[in-house]
């Protein structure tokens, strides 16, 4: 195995995304994913002397909408479509502070 | 031990647009929840977002008002966390490339001018709002995707004073430009504070600490204050501060422990593939800046310079946009400059005060209170029958129509007091030969006399004028 990243590191970044492993599949997991970047290094064998890192992969630039209010009218269906919904609310399970922002 | 304090602010200002950042959603509130959010809003697979044209527009113009340079090649970038009130796990903001850097705004602490940095400000989304009812939490998506700008000062702000002062030097400037009503009571402005201190001489930075749950400019100054004093006695008793986030106590002014800050928070930014990247053209800038309203500190100078103000005066009727618009237009109607100042500072500030309103819930207008003030310059009126009149210009009432229909007018025309002088003196030999005896307090009676006869309308000035003539003769 090339290490191109490690158990703590997958560990990372299953807690980022919420996910919980287990020893086995972090052992599983580790390996598999050290495959993947591997496949993405193949990219850094291009030159890309003079090239301007680009923030985009389509050629649009400046698409913009004028600043006119325009409602949908979806809330209702929104709503029907939520796990669960009280008085125009959308009801979720109690929610630990942890605010980011 | 002598300490340096070193302040961050950062400042999210929600702008006054009338769709959403990314979706046409309107911006409104007090709606029933979620009555003004759609697909978008609520991070459906597949949906596009597209760029409020007049977000970008006011960040341009949020940039110019607080010296800073555009960038002119800008993008959105992601960044990614889980929480309710962000329905599609990650918020749309700018890391890379921020609409604007290098920005400064002035200050005066105890008559010292300071220039306070700004390091960068972006455009990006609010998120939603959460209440909680004992086992469940309630999310109202309706403030997702309001559009906000944040501005990140620099590390010049050394005390709290100083950065109560950045604040209404900030809230001011951004309040001209009309790109947002920046209330921290309403949350259209929320502050985010660090701050740290360190033995003077050191170098480094000390370690930082967040304040959270600060309410008010007053409450920012306190909590810092207090957080001022806990690190240095922290330090000084041979201890390390914590990186940690602090809760602010309104009753007690402490602040107090909420979690300790462990690593660097992780949010895997990257540059937003749904959103073309923006290149902002010269013109428009240029465009921007021409529409500009006249910023506070300008007109300052031209009210003390031009129109004869006192430093003082200028200070506060430039305390918000409402209240300087209202000043010119009255200006522009030839109100007196000094009365017009006046009845702003004194009649119409506690008029707002006792009703709680501002100016733009009010009847008032500047026609109606340039009218008035008028009335009393060329001499119809006396300032004590203004206080009658300026009643009914808050309710909206035309000043010269009102004093016609209530009689008013004040008197004079000498041909029409000389009469009643001389009845008044007629009547009263005593005061006569009291004032010829030398008593000044004679001429403050007869007078009385005078406005009684002519049930206060008579002109105070016409009618000493007189009665010092008829006296004398």
């Amino acid at each position: 195995m090339a290490n191109r990243i490690n158990r703590e590191q997958v560990q990372h970044v299953a807690e980022l995304a919420k996910l919980e492993f287990t020893d086995t599949q972090l052992d599983a997991l580790t390996p598999q994913l050290d495959d993947i970047i591997g496949l993405f290094e193949s990219l850094s064998e291009v030159d890309t002397t003079g090239v301007e890192p680009t923030s985009s992969v389509t050629d649009q630039i400046n698409v913009m909408r004028d600043d006119v209010a325009d409602n949908w009218g979806q809330s209702a269906a929104l709503l029907k479509n939520a796990p669960d919904a009280e008085r125009g609310y959308i009801k979720v399970p109690a929610i630990i502070d942890e605010s980011e922002d | 031990m002598n300490f340096e304090t070193t302040i961050g602010l950062e400042v999210h200002v929600e702008l006054k647009t009338n769709s959403k950042i990314f979706s046409p959603s309107p911006v409104e509130f007090g709606d029933d929840p979620n009555a003004n959010t759609n697909v978008i809003d609520w991070g459906y697979p597949g949906v596009l977002p597209t760029t409020n044209k007049g977000v970008v527009a006011d960040g341009i113009i949020a940039a110019l008002a607080l010296h800073a340079d555009v960038e002119q090649h800008t993008h959105f970038d992601r960044k990614n966390y889980f929480y309710p009130d962000n329905p599609k796990a990650y918020q749309i903001t700018q890391a890379d490339k921020p609409i604007a850097h290098d920005g400064w705004v002035e200050i005066t602490v105890d008559g010292v001018k300071k220039k306070i940095g700004i390091e960068e400000m972006h455009i990006e989304e609010d998120a939603g709002k959460n209440t909680h009812e004992r086992n469940y939490s309630y999310v109202d998506l309706n403030r997702q995707g309001t559009p906000l700008i944040e501005i990140v000062s620099k590390p010049d702000i050394a005390s709290p004073a100083e950065a109560y002062a950045y604040l209404e030097a900030l809230r001011q400037r951004i309040q001209f430009t009309g790109i947002s009503d920046v209330k921290m009571e309403e949350g259209s402005m929320r502050v985010d504070v660090n701050i740290s201190v360190r033995p003077v001489g050191q170098e480094k930075f000390g370690t930082k600490t967040e304040l959270k749950n600060l309410n008010s400019f007053t409450y920012v100054k306190r909590g810092l204050e207090y957080e001022e004093k806990r690190q240095q006695q922290v330090l000084m008793s041979g201890g390390s501060v914590r990186q940690e986030t602090r809760r602010f106590d309104e009753k007690t002014g402490e602040t107090i422990l909420m979690r300790v800050k462990e690593g660097s928070d992780d949010y895997r930014y990257f540059p937003e593939p749904d959103l073309p990247a923006l290149n902002i053209s010269d013109d428009w800038i240029k465009d921007l800046q021409a529409a500009m309203p006249e910023m506070p500190g300008k007109r300052r100078e031209r009210y003390v310079n031009d129109l004869g103000l006192t430093d003082y005066d200028a200070m506060v009727i430039t305390q918000t946009k409402e209240m300087s618009d209202f000043f010119d237009a009255m200006i522009a109607l030839k109100a007196d400059p000094k009365m017009a100042a006046n009845y702003l500072q004194g009649d119409v500030n506690a008029y707002l005060n006792d009703n709680q309103v501002d100016l733009s819930a009010t009847k008032l207008t500047p026609a109606n209170l340039a009218g008035m003030i008028n009335l009393i310059s060329d001499g119809t009126i006396s300032t004590k029958m203004a206080k009658k009149v300026f009643k009914a210009v808050t309710k909206g009432e035309e000043p010269k129509a009102y004093v016609e229909a209530h009689g008013l007018v004040q008197l004079s025309d000498p041909a029409k007091l000389q009469p009643i002088i001389d009845d008044v003196l007629d009547q009263n030999p005593q005061s006569i030969e009291d004032f010829n005896n030398g008593k000044d307090r004679a001429v403050g009676y007869l007078v009385g006399q005078i406005m009684k006869q002519t049930h206060g309308q008579a002109n105070p000035q016409v009618v000493n004028k007189l009665l010092m003539a008829a006296l004398k003769h």
